[in-house]
């Protein structure tokens, strides 16, 4: 149990530490992900690397984010995710499904007269937990659901 | 290559729901990965919403949105793949 823990840690702390230097070095700009698909972002492996990506950071705080996927999925090639949130200001949404090697599966810019509640389907290879994150004014927050596939969806 | 897009309006709210038809295909597959990269929703030519996607997506993709609006607006569905296809649809709201 430690040493699961202390695994996490260390993952999570060397993936912060790659995202650091690329930020540094000016190859993660923020703002890219407003401008065109975010290639990086859905590069990144690894459930620390990816939220680090699309937010800024691997420790997104719990939050007033909505969720809605079935608990138990029969068939991972068409699992229904809906993502809402009541707070204001909403200008990006986006999920991640933790145990895909790339977790970012979808990314939402929200523009004029845009309400915070998308609904899409995803594949899910396997059970995992689904992340909704939301950005409400300069902060983001997120929430956590796990979702049991009992037919993986990845496969060709 | 189709889209099909409902948009009706109900309260200043336009329902969005679309559907693309496109085969969303993994690495692992023949021919991938080609998938859905950009969809954007624009009302009367200003973009509403823009999702950005990974081939994790499923296959012939389905998208519900909710945007600000009328009844008799325009509402434009255009999706752009990796491989740089498109496809494009407009609907007028109800």
């Amino acid at each position: 149990m430690i040493s699961t823990k202390r695994r996490v840690f260390l993952k999570g702390t060397l993936a912060a530490g790659t995202v650091g230097v690329a930020v540094g070095a000016g190859l993660l700009a923020p703002s890219k992900l407003l401008a065109a698909w975010p290639s990086e972002a859905f590069a990144a492996e690894g459930i620390a690397a990816a939220m680090e990506a699309v937010t800024g950071s691997s420790d997104v705080p719990d939050g007033d984010v909505e969720l809605s996927a079935p608990e138990i999925a029969e068939n991972g090639a068409v699992v229904p995710v809906s993502i809402s949130t009541g707070m204001d200001n909403v200008t990006e949404m986006a999920v991640f499904v933790e145990l895909n090697n790339q977790p970012l599966t979808a990314h939402y810019v929200l523009g004029d007269g845009a309400h915070a509640n998308i609904s899409g389907r995803i594949r899910m290879g396997e059970s995992s937990n689904v992340i909704a994150v939301a950005k409400s004014g300069d902060s983001w927050y997120k929430t956590v659901q796990e979702v049991k596939v009992t037919v993986g969806g990845c496969g060709g | 290559m189709s889209i099909r897009v409902r948009a009706q309006e109900s309260n200043g709210v336009i329902n969005i729901r679309a559907l693309m038809s496109h085969d969303m295909l993994v690495p692992e597959d023949d021919g991938g990965p080609h998938f859905i990269e950009t969809v954007e929703i624009k009302r009367n030519g200003t973009t509403a919403l823009t999702a950005n996607w990974q081939f994790t997506v499923s296959r012939n993709p389905f998208l519900q949105a909710e945007i600000d609006g009328a009844s008799g607006d325009t509402v434009t569905i255009t999706w752009k793949d990796n491989k740089g296809e498109s496809d494009s649809s407009e609907v007028e709201v109800r």
